[in-house]
């Protein structure tokens, strides 16, 4: 190992030549030229402006009888009524605030937990290991969603449980992710060099390590995301959402037992939850190329 | 390995299990005791209230006013003699709720697993013998789908489109309501078994699908199909016969793997389609907040999954010789 030019006097250092293209240069220049995820990028942002923004640009309560119940779309309102006679357009952008938020929130929850427990797992091995490692398989046999309704009508529904269970089901995944990745990196020279230089724990774990590992972390961070979105729409559609605030599961819900005589009730919401996920799994499949291009052509 | 460690490893393997088992029944226990209400406040609020003294001695009799430690102790032991408690709502032992329903559920969840893994295969194949071509560029679409649509909408819209507009397969349920004898029975079934099916299919299909096409890209990129290739054999024989024998390794292993988050999948699937199962039973349990039904399937559902995935574990122990050093 050279060690020599990690000698403290600066005046030692040849400067460099010239300064080479940073790595998250070239990621970024694939990234943006990757078709798909661009669409995705759009996508995303169609749903994100329409949520903040629509509810008070279209200026409909979605909470209020505003028309005939379960009139088709066009015939007084756009995209049709349920079947209390709410303009399923009005549920649609007010909806997506509470299923945006839940997913993203739950989605880092199931992040940090599965990188903490992850890193621990994979710097410490032997006991702290194996320890571990069987506290995520116990979260891994029990089958999620169940895991999370019960979560969910035990600690009666409201955001705060919906978002809690979501993250405390879904981490397992990651977190043996990131202990492969802590146990492969862990062993290359330049984190032996920082340890052998006298860096604590902590700063190995999280300064030294994590950084590193970071890549195939950020792509299952997107499809973490997606599926935290699908997984609170599958609940609001179970009736486990919060009964007070409209999400695009919790009409669906709703209007399920309508769907053969009124199918714009349950297939546009439908479409809001498809068209959001389906954009967040491109973003994802656009930073999977763009962080590794060898394995582009694998799919 | 002799059959000596095969056999150790195998008797770890079970022991393991078993005591994950263990962990998720206590698991289970701390959850039934944070449920809100107990049994007796269930049978009080159905008898329309009774006195301070007769709660006290229902609670007595129930166990109710033992230490927590020892009421784990007798949870345990019911347990593990098959006891999951009474079903107040369904007026049934919970354990005999659940076989009574766990048919329907295992009919639904293997033909659709049946369904996605063939299906998903010849799909990643196919597409993996032309990675750039038109056929590759359909099956990513097409998994990028199944991947981001939510389960329960698929089905709607399956249900829209074949039980309404064009209407060929029946809207809910498992029978007719007048069935029919011999082998129309059957038939019945499977004619109310397609659309559940194909919906909790088509979720894996994408997953089978990506998965069949990485690992045949994969196979076929190596030495012994090119030297198959230069023998001569006809394409087709290369790709699947001598390609996909060893591109289905990690689509079998997945199999096993993939069990619990099934079983997750029909509980949306069930509630959909009215199918007579576990996953509508959970669905319904919740609905009558009957916490004990909710959680024995929780306990249940998860000794499932671990019973298959230490099978998978193990089969690939006795079966595959490359396993043999690896730590699954």
């Amino acid at each position: 190992m050279n060690t020599d030019t990690l000698a403290p006097d600066s005046n030692l250092v040849p400067p460099p030549a010239a300064k080479p293209d940073h790595p998250l240069r070239e990621t970024l220049v694939i990234f943006l030229k990757n078709k798909a995820a661009a669409a995705g990028m759009i996508l995303l942002l169609i749903v994100l402006v329409g949520t903040i923004f629509g509810p008070a640009l279209y200026g409909v309560d979605a909470n209020e009888m505003v028309w005939i119940p379960l009139s088709p779309p066009g015939d007084g309102t756009p995209l049709g009524t349920d079947y209390l006679g709410r303009d399923i357009l009005a549920g649609i952008l007010v909806g997506g605030r509470v299923t945006l938020i839940v997913g993203a929130v739950s989605a880092v929850m199931t992040i940090v937990i599965g990188v903490v427990v992850g890193a621990f797992a994979g710097f410490f091995g032997g006991r702290v290991d194996a320890a571990l490692m069987k506290f995520t398989e116990f979260f891994q046999v029990l089958p999620s969603l169940l895991l999370a309704m019960v979560l969910v009508t035990i600690f009666a529904p409201s955001l705060t449980t919906i978002i809690f269970a979501i993250g405390v089901v879904g981490w397992a995944q990651i977190a043996r992710l990131t202990r492969a990745e802590f146990m492969r990196i862990g062993n290359l020279d330049y984190v032996k060099a920082a340890r052998a230089a006298g860096a604590r724990d902590s700063y190995l774990m999280f300064r030294v390590i994590l950084p590193g590992s970071l890549p195939p972390i950020i792509v299952s961070s997107a499809l973490v995301t997606g599926a935290s979105i699908l997984f609170e729409a599958g609940l609001s559609f179970l009736g486990l959402g919060d009964p007070n605030t409209l999400s695009w599961g919790l009409i669906i819900g709703q209007n399920q037992n309508y769907l053969l005589d009124a199918w714009w009730t349950v297939t546009c919401p439908g479409m809001a939850i498809f068209v959001t996920v389906l954009a967040i799994s491109l973003i994802g499949d656009g930073i999977n190329d763009a962080l590794n291009p060898r394995a582009r052509k694998r799919g | 390995m002799d059959t000596y460690q095969k056999v150790t490893a195998t008797v770890k393997r079970l022991i393991e299990a078993f005591l994950l088992v263990m962990a998720v029944v206590v698991f289970n226990f701390f959850l039934i005791q944070m449920a809100p209400g107990d049994p007796v406040e269930v049978i009080v609020g159905e008898m329309g209230g009774a006195s301070e003294e007769l709660i006290a001695q229902m609670r007595a009799q129930y166990g109710l006013d033992r230490p927590v430690l020892e009421q784990l102790g007798v949870y345990v032991g019911k347990v593990l003699t098959g006891d999951l408690g009474y079903s107040y709502y369904f007026n049934t032992p919970v354990t005999q709720l659940l076989l009574q329903r766990l048919p329907a559920t295992v009919l639904l969840v293997m033909s659709a697993l049946v369904v996605a893994v063939v299906v998903g295969t010849l799909a990643g194949t196919f597409s993996a013998r032309k990675p750039d071509g038109m056929g590759s560029h359909v099956v990513t679409v097409l998994s990028l789908v199944g991947y981001s649509a939510p389960v329960f909408w698929i089905g709607m819209m399956l249900l829209i489109l074949f039980a309404s507009i064009w209407p060929i397969f029946p809207v809910s349920g498992m029978y007719s309501m007048r069935r029919p004898d011999g082998i129309g029975y059957y038939l019945d079934i499977l004619h109310h078994l397609v659309l559940p099916a194909v919906t909790l299919a088509t979720i894996y299909i994408a997953f089978y699908s990506r998965l069949a096409r990485t690992s045949m890209i994969e196979v076929l990129g190596q030495d012994y199909i090119r030297t198959a290739r230069a023998k001569g054999l006809p394409e087709g024989k290369v790709v699947w016969k001598h390609g996909l024998r060893n591109g289905l390794i990690p689509i079998v292993t997945m199999v096993g793997l993939q069990f619990g988050q099934l079983f997750a999948g029909a509980v949306l699937v069930e509630a959909v389609f009215n199918w007579p199962g576990l996953g509508r039973l959970a669905y319904d349990s919740i609905l009558r907040r009957d916490y004990t039904t909710l959680l024995g399937i929780l306990l249940f559902s998860a000794i499932l999954v671990m019973i298959a995935n230490a099978l998978t574990d193990i089969a690939y122990r006795w079966i595959d010789p490359r396993m043999r050093k690896v730590k699954a």
